[in-house]
């Protein structure tokens, strides 16, 4: 890469890196929780995939209950922490609040479901659950993300022998992997994979089925197998010069700062981004908080179209990032095999496609260079068709694993999928209910064989 | 223009805000700042037998987050030598003759003793003084406090005794700690006295540490049972006040003291017959500059309500109290939802159907539950119009049209004797009211 952009002091990246949410003190989670209404059958309950009993924990919180709010949490979600900081609560418990509908702030439920689950953290994990006799049934989890940790646990506590297949060197998926820094940290994905464990599931990391472990003896071993696999790879831009020293992938970028070595990721002075969603907006506030001088987002539609949560794009408008909208890559330029320079073409808004959005069209000759010595590649994830591929009678649409929505069972009975390679990318939360919900639908099939 | 004075029972004061006889009235140097807050008066703390203190005295009860809805105590008497108080008294009425300067008293119910007290204390140039009657903890144990106001024998007699040598007016402060107030009320006025303050502090244990298992507020290990004042006892001070200026055996003027915190409770107390009103836990809690707020909130209400003096209501509402064989049992209400106020938090829902008439549906409407009212099964109860909290997105709407008027004690002199349900429900179906 050329033009690497000049380390930071370690007190810079700390400041950088800070978590933009404060945890609640004690005295501010009581006055929070006690604001709250106690509503009865209530949106924001509604409003969450998982269906916590918002109002109940929170209830718990203003009599000091921390462990019986925790509980109440758990109960409904095996990925608590993840969730209380990462979640989109504006469009989900928060925007759902009976309070924005009388015009005041709605309840802060994500740092009151942080306080409360900080609170089990911190006290070392005191039990709450406790696992039924031993059924003598087994299930194999492939993958521990959210939702295979969600499935994991449910299943557990239910009696059944889990081990957890995971190809990275620690659990948790994107938990561990994907999640910037000033939301969370990824130890804190690695705590709730401890409270898994916790339950008596295996998991064996570093072991990549269809590599470590064949799909083959995955069947031997196990009564049914859940699929939480998620996406793919970073799609490709199919543009020339991709392979250029310089060029990377968001996800890829993304997880070397979730370790925290921000020291040890180059970034270059200018960066640009490509693409418009949450994970192109990680990709730019980390690049610029690393000490990249000008970042920017190159995107194909306009502000309208982008598929960012508004509070995301504010963060980066906050930090300084360049838009450049109705903007596509055309070709990346290079000099000696290394990044330097973006060519980009203007587009402009044509009709809308079958789900409605705009379709991009080039307007010809409009071609212009964008000097870059760093491009991150975000424009989503391949699918996994190689791997479905494996596993006989597995239906398959558009990179998806087809699942009866209900019991999440697939096209071959034994297996069973939920999370991303189902949904195709959806929020941390409905991985971590969709785990819980095939949990149910596993003990089900098991239980008639 | 509205005139807040008032001229109660001879002592005149530029508003009707008094310090009660408490912690914020204990030296010259609270008093003196009180004054210059505005405030119209002051009754001292109560001077009396020598006494001591211990150091922890107080214990609150929060709610909700809100702190100090109810406040107790176990302080005593003034705990500084009369002399000083004495003197400190003659020096602040010297500085405020335009502010009633009353001075609390207690003594033992020896006659010298009193007499003794109260030559000492007009001396002074206060403009009265009143008897504490009131004090449910450790005086009352020596025989002062409550344990006179709970006997009315005693009120009359003592407050014979103060009335043989005073030369200012005499009020009597009694206890709520009793069945039926109006008893030592009536003895008070036998013996002499010139008006009342009530109420006192209400008997109570403010609750336990559930860490320690010990009693609040906790002295070394030990409680003791105290004087609960504060927001708590706002309505029980509303129901004395009331129950006393309606008597006629009585007849004196009142001042209340129990929870007021705000110039609406002010109003309301002097609503319900009250001439002057004390103030003790709101000052405890935010100080003296709360005065401004209970001066200017009041004379603004009586502005808009054009009330020129404390008089013009004074005990406006009393008519408004009735004894319950007096209601109309024919005036019908129900709750109404306004539906484009409503939040869907339906707590109106879980109200009425846990605990109330079971008529308030949940309709699904627009991916949201609207608690919708069955009009004809509700009670008009109002419960639900309690728990919303959304101002005027419940409201009680009058269903009959207030030509037919039923009370219990009408009804019964119709219906035959002894009185069945069947007839009353006869009576009921006849007036389309369908208890089920």
């Amino acid at each position: 890469m050329n033009n690497i952009a000049p380390k930071l002091t370690p007190g810079q990246y700390e400041k950088n890196f800070a978590e933009i949410h404060t945890p609640f003190s004690p005295n501010q989670a009581t006055m929070e929780a006690n604001r709250c209404l106690y509503c009865y059958d209530a949106p924001c309950t509604k409003a969450c995939p998982t269906h916590i009993d918002i109002p109940t924990f929170i209830k718990k919180i203003a009599t000091e209950n921390i462990k019986g709010s925790a509980k109440t949490i758990l109960e409904s979600n095996w990925i608590a922490l993840t969730c209380a900081k990462a979640c989109p609560v504006d469009v989900l418990c928060e925007g759902a609040c009976v309070f924005n509908e009388r015009g005041e702030k709605p309840i802060k439920i994500g740092r009151l479901q942080r306080y409360a689950i900080d609170w089990y953290f911190g006290h070392g994990m005191p039990t709450l659950f406790k696992p039924e006799k031993s059924n003598g049934k087994t299930v194999g989890v492939v993958g521990a993300g959210p939702a295979g940790l969600a499935c994991a646990a449910e299943l557990a506590l239910m009696g059944y022998d889990v081990t957890v297949y995971e190809g990275k060197k620690a659990a948790g998926g994107l938990d561990t992997w994907g999640i910037a820094p000033y939301k969370m940290s990824y130890k804190d994905s690695l705590n709730e994979v401890k409270l898994v464990e916790s339950f008596g599931v295996k998991i064996k990391t570093g072991m990549l089925v269809g590599k470590q472990i064949s799909i083959a003896e995955l069947e031997k071993n196990h009564d049914a197998v859940f699929l939480g696999v998620g996406l793919g790879d970073a799609s490709d831009l199919r543009i020339p010069g991709e392979n250029l020293d310089g060029v990377c992938d968001a996800l890829e970028f993304i997880g070397r700062v979730t370790t925290r070595e921000w020291r040890s990721v180059d970034v270059g002075k200018r960066v640009a981004v490509i693409g418009g969603g949450n994970t192109a907006i990680d990709a730019v506030t980390e690049a610029k908080r690393l000490g990249a001088e000008e970042v920017m987002i190159i995107y194909r539609r306009s502000r309208a179209e982008m598929p960012a949560y508004d509070f995301e794009y504010e963060l980066a408008r906050n930090d300084g990032i360049t838009f450049h909208f109705l903007t596509a890559p055309k070709r990346i330029i290079g000099a000696n095999g290394i990044v330097e320079k973006l060519e980009c073409l203007k587009m402009k808004l044509g009709p809308p496609d079958a789900e409605g959005r705009r379709i991009p069209e080039p307007i010809p000759g409009s071609e212009f260079q964008i000097p870059a010595d760093m491009v991150i590649k975000s424009i989503g994830q391949k699918t996994s068709d190689d791997f479905f591929s494996q596993i006989p009678n597995l239906k398959v649409q558009h990179g998806k694993v087809w699942v009866n929505e209900e019991t999440m069972q697939t096209s071959n009975p034994r297996y069973f999928a939920g999370g991303d390679c189902v949904n195709g990318g959806k929020e941390v939360v409905n991985a971590a209910a969709d785990g819980k919900r095939t949990a149910h639908g596993i003990n089900k099939f098991i239980s008639n064989k | 223009m509205v005139d807040l004075s008032i001229n109660f029972a001879g002592i005149r004061s530029p508003n009707p805000f008094w310090l009660a006889s408490a912690p914020p009235t204990n030296s010259a140097y609270q008093v003196n700042k009180a004054f210059e807050h505005g405030w119209g008066g002051a009754v001292w703390k109560t001077l009396s037998e020598p006494i001591m203190n211990v150091f922890n005295r107080y214990g609150a009860i929060d709610y909700n987050g809100q702190k100090i809805l109810g406040l107790n105590n176990i302080e005593l008497t003034t705990d500084r030598p009369l002399e000083v108080n004495l003197r400190e008294i003659t020096d602040i009425k010297k500085r405020w003759p335009d502010r009633a300067v009353i001075v609390s008293l207690m003594a033992e119910s020896r006659r010298e003793s009193w007499h003794d007290m109260v030559k000492r204390t007009i001396d002074t140039g206060c403009d009265g003084i009143e008897l504490n009657y009131g004090c449910p903890h450790g005086m009352s144990e020596r025989g002062m406090g409550a344990a006179v106001g709970q006997v009315p024998e005693y009120c009359s007699m003592i407050t014979e005794w103060v009335s043989e040598v005073s030369s200012v007016p005499v009020l009597v402060k009694l206890t709520p700690n009793i069945a039926d107030i109006r008893l030592p009320a009536r003895a008070a006025r036998k013996g002499g006295a010139h008006g009342l303050s009530l109420i006192n502090t209400v008997n109570s244990i403010m609750g336990v540490d559930i860490d320690t298992l010990e009693v609040q507020p906790s002295v070394d290990g030990k409680g003791s049972h105290g004087g609960l004042a504060g927001p708590a006892i706002k309505p029980m001070a509303l129901y004395a006040i009331s129950h006393v200026a309606v008597d006629p055996e009585v007849n004196l003027p009142i001042s209340g003291v129990g929870g007021i915190t705000t110039w609406r409770d002010a109003a309301e107390f002097i609503l319900l017959g009250a001439t002057s009103l004390q103030v003790c836990t709101a000052v405890m809690h935010y100080g003296f500059r709360i005065v401004n707020d209970l001066v200017d909130g009041l004379t603004n209400w009586m502005e808009e309500k054009k009330f020129r003096t404390i008089e013009d209501f004074k005990g406006k509402s009393l008519s408004a109290i009735t004894d319950f064989g007096n209601l109309n049992l024919l005036c019908k209400t129900v709750a109404r939802i306004d539906e484009a106020k409503c939040i869907h938090c339906n707590l109106c829902h879980i109200a009425c159907d846990d605990a109330a008439h079971q008529c308030i549906d949940m309709i699904p409407l627009n991916g949201k539950s609207q608690p919708r009212v069955r009009l004809e099964d509700c009670v008009g109860c109002a419960l639900c119009f309690l728990v919303c909290p959304v101002d005027h997105c419940i409201t009680m709407v009058r269903r009959d049209e207030g030509k037919e008027a039923m009370t219990w004690n009408n009804l019964i002199k119709q219906l035959p004797q002894p009185l069945t349900w069947e007839s009353l429900r006869a009576f009921q179906l006849k007036h389309g009211i369908d208890i089920h």
